[in-house]
């Protein structure tokens, strides 16, 4: 073993330091380095459909990319805030899929109807379904979160209904690819930025609480379960939603919608763009999804493919891409000598 | 009468499945989520060996057990150990590893083809009545001896003793001296090598396909959580459980129930009994 | 049965505890403890290491439910209750083995306390809640508590905080949601001889302003100053309670600390 006789110093960059304050900003410089990262995500997501306008495949895969960046922060949130490690993300899809699905073809609603009201009923229903788990912490929880999509997709094959392994055809596609995209791009925004808040404000600091030491927050008199129905509820909300938006997408509803896919990318989009970050799983989307997307002529490669991406992140480089580059854009790092 | 004698057939053989998925986590507290892809991989590895290098049945089953038991060493030393105390984590990656075995599989191997193994034995005979293959018997065979040889190996060696004592105590047996990443490697070798010993005897029955991977892990988990995780007689007792009420679903209901039954059984002892119906000794009350 | 006579006998008890007993396994951590609280007054509990008091306040707290005996607080028998709901009743307590949120910094950690809806009901700690945010009233509190109010160290993250600041950042949680009554595990051990020299008066101090305390010490020289009673666990059963002196007089509560370098130590 080598004797290190230097180690790595991170100091606060000035104009962070400066600008951390929000009645210290004195210059248009300190406003655009607070504002330049925030406008240029904004802006560059907003634009992604015009940029591809005489690609429509590479727009279909922008609707699939906000599905999955959607996906990806309710992971986040409620690994990363609520402490709740929910490895069944494709049960809040399927939810979503199954109810805009039913809506729309036995009801006669119309998609831009269906998606708020499964967006509401089924992030309501998913919490019903995952109330008697809540008081199951960790390990116990993620197994369960497993096991729910797996158990949904066995369900409606066995019991044969929903239209059983065929799914449910015949749903309408939503008007028209832009309102498909925009829908789904300010969802992502909304929901990230807006989570981002929440988790600041004091409700989000219970989520936090929850996590870090649920004992506390019990002998503070607070209802923990309450907050992590809570939590579970804006979670799959936005599974829900993605799930709904999906189904208009692909005017089809399946057992598919259940699958692994919907599991796992969003974790991998997660460790990827970095946990507890909430902007990072929508970076770690728009990495992996057109990934995936390359694969698509390989089949089940693209799993694998995440998959060791996945481990190799969260194995080498646990802390992923915005946190990395947050602390590259606020601190520099200089070697000092012991 | 049937239903007597598949129900213990399935039994052990959901013991079987789960064996290697309990010896892990019993001893260093690791949730293998890649069992049934080294499951899977070792079946599909003898079937290589045998048609594609022409190797005898005997000579193949033991060459991919020794390559099952080194790659799931391997899997501990080079990925698992850095997340190790995490348990978030590692589930997370030994889920990954398991997807990219399996996914990797059904592009690159099991596809096209079906991919069968020979039964040890050919041919069947009547039971009471009921009509059995001997393969069928095998299994029960081997069920009991593993059994019963884990218990021997458990309770007769040195190197069983300290992951016993690992498994009671992790923090007690580093004092007394036990590596326990050492032993971690080694219960994640025997463990991953019984993954491979229950396909090589379980796969005869059928098809090397991958639904299996998914399938003996989703059964592996049951058996473990219904059990008690970490808890070896809770785990056969729970096959037992688990393994007559598939085949009486299967009896009255259909085929499709089986794995329901399964997840069923995950998700209500979870949630009424998160210690597992037989897990006793260890309440989960935590420390305040 | 109150020490200085000055109370009122006749008066209601906060707190009955009554033939409470608990086993862990094979280990009968309490047996049959009865204790009564009376409103407004320190409570001591001392006991060998593994005698069970700590048990016996998770078993109060609700964290922990007892195989038999009522717990009863104001008039309500709370008995096995969720933690959060008799903490909302205004009985809370500090963890001995210290639980602040780690990740956040310190006076966000009041937050959650604040937020409650107990102190949402009562404003939190002397009613701050309904006048400012909550953000000041956290700092008040820890200011309060012995947090330099205008030095860094009460907007430090909790996990690079020394052991003396979570101590107290333990019972500003207790404060934040002002309770009836807290129960103590241990806020003392850890202190330094100067912050211990600041936490004494401020107990005194909550004590004159009409709150009862329960105090689970092992420092018995600075607990007996407080204490207006003492109970004695050992072995889970209750060995002895009274003053002070009346305690420490009995044969087997030396006998239970005999050769224990505390009594030397501290008495
Ligand atoms: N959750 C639990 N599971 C099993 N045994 C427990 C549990 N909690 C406490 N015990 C046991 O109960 C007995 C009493 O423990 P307790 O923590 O109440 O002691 P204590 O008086 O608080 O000791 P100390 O002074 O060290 O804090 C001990 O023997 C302990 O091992
Ligand atoms: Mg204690």
């Amino acid at each position: 073993m080598s004797v290190e006789t230097r180690r790595k110093e991170r100091i606060d960059r000035g104009i962070k330091v400066r600008s951390d304050g929000v009645y210290a900003i004195s210059s248009w410089r300190e406003m655009s380095y607070l504002m330049v990262p925030r406008l240029v995500f904004i802006l560059g997501l907003l634009v992604l459909p015009l940029a591809f306008y005489y690609l429509p495949y590479w727009q279909r895969v922008i609707s699939i990319i906000c599905i999955y960046a959607l996906l990806a922060i309710s992971f986040d949130f409620l690994a990363n805030y609520v402490g709740l490690v929910s490895l069944g993300g494709g049960f809040y899809v399927g939810v979503g899929a199954y109810i805009a699905a039913l809506c729309n073809t036995k009801l006669g609603l119309s998609p831009l109807l269906t998606i708020p009201l499964s967006t509401v009923v089924g992030g309501a229903i998913c919490t019903v379904l995952f109330l008697p788990c809540l008081p199951l912490r960790g390990v116990y929880f993620a197994i369960v979160s497993l096991m729910y999509p797996l158990l949904a997709a066995r369900v409606i094959e066995a019991l044969d209904i929903f239209g059983g392994t065929d799914g449910i055809f015949g749903v309408d596609p939503l008007p028209s690819g832009w309102v498909e995209q925009y829908i789904l791009i300010v969802s992502v925004l909304l929901f990230a930025f807006g989570m981002r808040r929440i988790v600041d404000e004091d409700v989000g600091l219970v989520f936090r609480g929850v996590k870090d030491n649920d004992q506390a927050v019990k002998a503070s008199g607070v209802n923990i379960t309450t907050y992590k129905a809570l939590g579970v509820f804006i979670a799959s909300t936005m599974g829900c939603l993605g799930g709904a938006c999906l189904v208009h997408i692909y005017m089809w509803a399946g057992l598919s919608q259940f699958a692994l896919d919907f599991s796992i990318i969003p974790i991998a989009a997660t460790v990827v763009g970095g946990g507890g970050t909430l902007i990072g799983p929508v970076i770690g989307s728009m990495i992996l999804v057109p990934i995936s997307e390359l694969l698509r002529d390989f089949g089940t490669l693209r799993i694998a493919v995440y998959a060791v991406i996945l481990t190799l992140f969260i194995v080498f480089k646990s802390e992923g891409i915005m946190n990395y580059a947050t602390r590259k854009y606020e601190q520099f790092e200089r070697w000092v000598e012991i | 009468m049937d239903i007597l004698i598949y129900g213990i057939i399935n039994s052990v053989s959901l013991a079987l499945m789960a064996l290697g998925f309990t010896l892990v986590y019993g001893v260093s507290r690791l949730p293998n989520f890649a069992h049934g892809a080294l499951y899977v991989l070792t079946g599909y590895m003898t079937w290589l060996f045998m048609n594609r290098l022409g190797l005898n049945y005997p000579l193949s089953i033991l060459l991919s057990l020794v390559a099952s038991a080194c790659i799931g060493a391997a899997m501990y030393y080079f990925i698992l150990v850095r997340v190790r105390g995490m348990p978030i984590s590692e589930i997370i990656a030994s889920y990954a590893i398991g997807l990219a075995i399996l996914e990797g599989l059904r592009w690159g191997g099991l596809k096209g083809a079906t991919f069968v193994l020979p039964p040890f034995i050919q041919g069947s005979t009547e039971l009471f009545g009921v009509s059995v293959d001997f393969h069928r018997l095998v299994v029960v065979a081997a069920g009991i001896v593993l059994v019963a040889a884990l218990w021997l190996f458990v309770n007769g060696t040195k190197i069983g003793l300290a992951l016993k004592g690992m498994a009671q105590d992790e923090r007690a047996a580093l004092t007394l001296g036990i590596d326990s990443d050492r032993m971690a490697v080694i219960a994640m070798a025997l463990g991953s090598m019984l993954a491979g010993l229950a396909a090589l005897v379980l796969l005869p029955l059928g098809t090397i396909v991958v639904e299996a991977g998914y399938n003996v892990l989703i059964m592996a988990v049951a058996v473990c959580i219904v059990g008690g995780l970490g808890s070896w007689t809770g785990a056969v007792l729970a096959s037992f459980l688990i393994g007559f009420a598939q085949i009486l679903t299967v009896a009255y209901l259909g085929t499709h129930f089986q794995v329901v039954v399964a997840l069923m059984a995950i998700i209500f002892t979870l949630i009424w009994r998160p210690s597992g119906l037989f897990g006793w000794q260890k309440e989960l009350e935590e420390r305040v | 049965m109150s020490p200085d006579g000055a109370q009122d006998t006749a008066q209601q008890p906060l707190l009955t505890v009554e033939n409470v007993s608990k086993k862990f396994g094979g280990i009968l951590a309490l047996s049959q403890v009865s204790l009564d609280v009376f409103p407004g007054e320190i409570i001591g509990i001392i006991g060998p290491n593994g005698s069970g008091k700590t048990t016996f306040v998770n078993a109060i707290t609700g964290f922990v439910k007892p195989d038999a005996g009522k717990v009863t607080f104001k008039g309500k028998d709370i008995t096995s209750q969720e933690p959060h709901k008799i903490a909302d009743l205004g009985l809370t307590r500090t963890f001995q083995v210290m639980r602040p949120y780690y990740s956040l910094p310190a006076y966000k950690n009041l937050i959650v306390p604040l937020f409650s809806p107990r102190a949402r009901r009562t404003g939190g700690w002397r009613g701050g809640g309904k006048m400012g945010s909550r953000d000041t009233v956290a700092v008040d509190i820890l200011e309060e508590i012995g947090f330099e109010r205008d030095s860094y160290v009460p907007y430090k993250v909790a996990s690079s905080l020394p052991t003396g600041y979570l101590k107290r950042l333990e019972l500003a949680r207790c404060l934040a949601l002002r309770p009836d009554l807290i129960i103590c595990d241990e806020v003392f051990s850890g202190l330094s001889m100067s912050e211990m020299a600041s936490m004494v008066p401020l107990i005194e101090k909550l004590q004159m302003e009409g709150m009862t305390l329960i105090m689970v010490e092992h420092r018995l020289r600075e607990l007996f100053r407080l204490a207006n009673r003492v109970m004695v666990l050992n072995f889970g059963c209750k060995i002895a309670e009274g003053t002070a002196q009346e305690v420490m007089e009995q044969s087997d509560v030396k006998e239970a600390y005999f050769g224990s370098e505390e009594v030397y130590e501290y008495v």
